[in-house]
């Protein structure tokens, strides 16, 4: 039985017996026996003891039944294939797989691979027979213990209940669960690939092209992995659009909460979250199909040469996007300091400009700054803007008008090719990944702490 | 007080006053200023918007129009290489071009060099023989005999019929050469050339040639992935906001939590696509470019935006609806799930549609997990190869085509079209169903 199918046959059990279970304790109750819950309670549990059970068998099942049936089907193959070295021994399980659904394969006339094929088909076959099995009794069971549990000696509404917040506590634990996958899984391919490169050289080195020579006489593919330039040009990009996203973010938000009346208010403020719903793709094709050429047309016109991925116009894009961004977080900051300081401010004659500027700001500086950070974390993890707009050779430069690389680039034009997933250009993504969410990470803790301390004051 | 010290007062207070009253017109101005650089900023950003939007829809609204041509095409049995008795899989094989550029030549029988030929064949584009194909094969008596056909054109000469292509360059630096401009406007005055609305944009996936390609293979990837990302991220969301905001203990074990979501939401997309690659493919061995994965790693992505705004919906229920209800007797679960998690619900929902919008909007963790794939077929099921229409306009924008240019355009003004609605029923219901206790 397919897994869809048995799903659908899970489903169904588990509602016969809500249904039964109900209408049990129900007529229980009508003959007057003091039952301790609502009869559902007593369906809902049937229900539970009917399901849960069952699904994690069957996806236990699942997720082991694809490692057993590997390791026994390498079992069967001779052993100078199974001296082979993982990766090699990978690709010949896999063409075996396409063997046995019938896909198309080289080798089909191959006959140690077409019994090898034959023993997979069989066995997967038997799996999925035992697995039906196996699933349908102990879902059976549950239904009948679920139901045998219909008495009045039974606190159905506790035991839901128990089991409900049981089902709480694993979904809130879901987000943890998710930190820990990134970690582990950069981390694990970074130290990878630091076997392969030292630390020192990808941190410090100057030099960056992650070409690695598929033959060892190739020329200029010695693939080298010196992460400066990237780090710089990332930087280089993130201070342009920060450049841009401050000063309009905080003067947007300064207008719109101490100047703008509240018609105004009520209409940029939507306008300018439409800034931050556009996705970045879009943002991107703008930057690389009209911001770009408009900057290389003016450049030209006063005699600059400037190149058509120049890292002023990723740069420029990127800060309107995050302008809403600023604007939005320091508009809450702003709006949280207490009207007494503005009053007693404007009380003792300083004109409006003066009190926001001597007194506002200063008050709400740590939450700007809290959230100027978090701008300069999203800055740093944009995507989208940088591949399209910006550039793809690795230049150490701080000229605004070249094009320069940036971490998300790189790992992007890493990663969207076929190439062996322990190559060391492909782990090399990992370790910039692991470069990009430690220092977004630390930039978030510290921007969050800063805004969650300076909430507390003037709470 | 003295006469003469209150003469001193007098004065020093004039004195000030006067420094005051001197310094007053410039402070005045520096005022001015500062409320001008704070319009400027508004206006400069709201400008850029519009141009964006604008420049976008002038571009694409092109691609919501297609031109057609209008031919005589006769299907004899000897040009098609079938008669119709042939079987299915012969009528599918069969050599639509050929009739298609036999009628081409019969409309200018005076062409005969061979560079004129291959001039007059990109008239019609390569995708007519499908169109072609599809009547046939519907139909099987129409060979032999003369079909009427309205078929697309081919790129260069669509750019030229919407005047890309400048006609004052030198005929050698231009793709439409001066005979080919001849022949269509030939064709445009007999009434042969016609514009129409674009169907095939909508009723087709990708395509290799611009005329061809459209955006439903990348839709209907998108609603599948948005559907997993649904099903996944709402009730785990809710699930974790009722845990953290109505049950659990203040704890160091909560705080962690807590930190540990508001940090989730900052954490760049592509680290996202990161964790996809390594654990759901490389680990769990799930196929690459599928939907399902592409809506695992979206539904993680979009886990924090929906856990904050539900938090935040719980939290502005009242807490004398608890005590009522808690007064009555019910359990703690019974008020949650009876009575603030309804009225929470609109909330929650906002909040759902956002993180759904951003979902729709990404691009960057699903080209870590392969999504990037040229893919011709419309994705039925969850495991399907599969593209997204932000990834679709990621790719059509690095293609040189002229076509292109419009397609990515027009894609974005879907894309954005279903981003307006989507935040819009979000603003319509937080202004229907919000309530002030």
């Amino acid at each position: 039985m397919s897994t869809s199918m048995l799903l659908l046959v899970i489903f169904i059990l588990t509602a016969l017996t809500y249904v039964v279970g109900r209408s049990r304790a129900a007529s229980l109750r009508k003959q007057s026996t003091s039952m301790h819950s609502l009869p559902r309670y007593y369906g809902y549990l049937a229900a539970i003891c009917t399901a849960v059970p069952s699904l994690i068998l069957l996806a236990l099942w699942s997720a082991a039944e694809p490692v057993l049936l590997k390791s026994s089907t390498i079992g069967t193959l001779p052993a100078e294939v199974q001296a082979l070295s993982t990766g090699e021994l990978d690709l010949v399980v896999n063409d075996i797989k396409n063997i046995a659904t019938g896909g198309i394969s080289q080798s089909a006339d191959d006959p140690v691979r077409a019994a090898a094929a034959q023993h997979y088909t069989e066995s997967r076959a038997s799996s999925r027979l035992y697995r039906t099995i196996a699933v349908l009794i102990l879902c059976i069971a549950g239904a009948l213990f679920g139901l045998k549990k219909i008495n009045s000696g039974t606190r159905a509404r506790v035991a839901v209940e128990r089991a409900i917040m049981i089902g709480l506590l694993i979904c809130s634990c879901i987000a943890i669960f998710t930190t820990v996958g990134i970690v582990l899984s950069v981390l694990f391919e970074s130290l990878r690939f630091f076997n392969k490169v030292p630390f020192n050289e990808f941190v410090f080195g100057l030099q960056w092209s992650p070409q690695t020579a598929i033959r060892a006489d190739q020329v200029g593919s010695s693939g080298s992995f010196g992460a400066v330039p990237i780090f710089a040009g990332t930087l280089l990009i993130s201070v342009i659009a920060m450049l841009v996203a401050v000063p309009f973010g905080l003067m947007s938000a300064i207008y719109l909460a101490e100047y703008a009346s509240s018609t105004v208010r009520s209409w940029a403020k939507p306008l300018l979250e439409i800034l931050a719903g556009i996705p970045t793709v879009v943002y991107g094709f703008f930057a690389a199909l009209t911001v770009a050429p408009l900057i290389r047309d003016a450049g030209e016109s006063i005699g600059l040469s400037v190149a058509s991925e120049s890292a002023l116009a990723a740069g420029l894009v990127m800060g309107i996007m995050i302008i809403p961004f600023v604007s939005s977080l320091s508009d809450d900051v702003i709006t949280a300091v207490p009207q007494a300081m503005r009053d007693g401010s404007l009380g003792l004659g300083a004109t409006k400009s003066e009190t926001i500027k001597r007194v506002v700001i200063p008050a709400a500086l740590p939450g700007i700054v809290g959230g100027i950070l978090l701008a300069v974390s999203r800055a740093i993890g944009e995507t989208m803007i940088v591949v399209m707009a910006a550039g793809l050779a690795a230049n150490l430069t701080i000229n605004p008008l070249e094009a320069v690389t940036t971490v998300t680039v790189q790992i992007v034009t890493l990663l969207t090719g076929d190439q062996a997933f322990d190559s060391p250009k492909t782990l090399a993504a990992f370790a910039l990944g692991l470069m990009l969410f430690v220092t977004t990470l630390i930039l978030n803790v510290i921007a969050l702490q800063i805004v969650r301390k300076y909430r507390e004051q003037y709470e | 007080m003295t006469e003469q010290t209150r003469q001193t007062q007098v004065q020093a207070m004039s004195d000030t006053t006067i420094r005051v009253r001197q310094s007053l017109k410039k402070r005045y101005a520096r005022e001015k200023r500062f409320r001008l650089f704070g319009m400027i900023a508004i206006i400069a950003s709201l400008t850029f918007l519009a141009v964006l939007i604008i420049s976008i829809t002038i571009r694409g609204l092109p691609a919501f129009k297609q031109t057609f041509i209008n031919l005589d095409v006769t299907l004899d049995a000897q040009t098609l290489g079938v008669d119709e008795t042939a079987d299915e899989n012969a009528l599918r094989r069969a050599n639509y071009n050929g009739a298609i550029r036999n009628s081409l030549l019969e409309l200018f029988p005076d062409v005969s060099s061979r560079k004129e030929k291959r001039a007059l064949y990109s008239f019609v584009s390569k995708g007519g023989q499908y169109d072609l194909q599809a009547q046939v094969m519907a139909d099987p008596a129409l060979i032999g005999q003369t079909v009427n056909v309205w078929l697309p054109v081919g790129d260069d000469t669509s750019g030229y019929l919407r005047g890309h292509i400048d006609t004052t360059l030198p005929e050698k630096k231009r793709r439409f050469k001066d005979n080919q401009i001849a022949w269509v406007e030939e064709l445009r005055s007999n009434g042969q050339i016609e514009t129409r609305f674009n169907s095939t944009f909508f009723s087709r996936g990708d395509s290799r040639e611009p005329e061809l390609a459209g955006i439903k293979g990348s839709l209907f990837g998108s609603l599948l992935t948005l559907l997993v990302t649904l099903t996944l991220s709402f009730p785990i969301a809710v699930a974790t906001a009722i845990y953290l905001e109505e049950f659990a203990p203040k704890n160091r074990w909560t705080d962690i939590i807590e930190v540990n979501i508001n940090n989730l939401a900052a954490v760049p997309s592509i680290v996202f696509g990161l964790l996809g690659l390594a654990i759901f493919i490389n680990f769990f061995q799930l196929p690459r470019s599928a939907p399902i994965v592409g809506g695992l790693v979206l539904s993680l992505m979009t886990l924090p935006t929906i856990i904050i705004s539900a938090r935040a919906a719980l939290k502005s229920v009242p807490p004398s609806i608890r005590d009522a209800a808690l007064g009555l007797g019910a359990s703690r679960l019974q008020v949650v799930f009876h009575h603030v998690l309804p009225l929470a619900m609109p909330g929650i929902l906002t909040g759902t549609i956002i993180g759904m919008a951003q979902a729709l909007g990404e691009t960057a963790p699903l080209l870590m997990i392969g999504m990037v794939a040229f893919i011709v077929d419309v994705p039925t099921t969850l495991t399907d190869p599969a593209t997204v229409l932000p990834v679709q306009i990621f790719q059509w924008a690095d293609l040189p085509e002229k076509g292109f240019v419009e397609k990515t355009s027009a894609a974005i003004m879907v894309l954005l079209g279903f981003l307006i609605l989507m935040n819009a029923t979000a603003v319509f219901l937080r202004r229907k169903f919000e309530r002030k206790w």
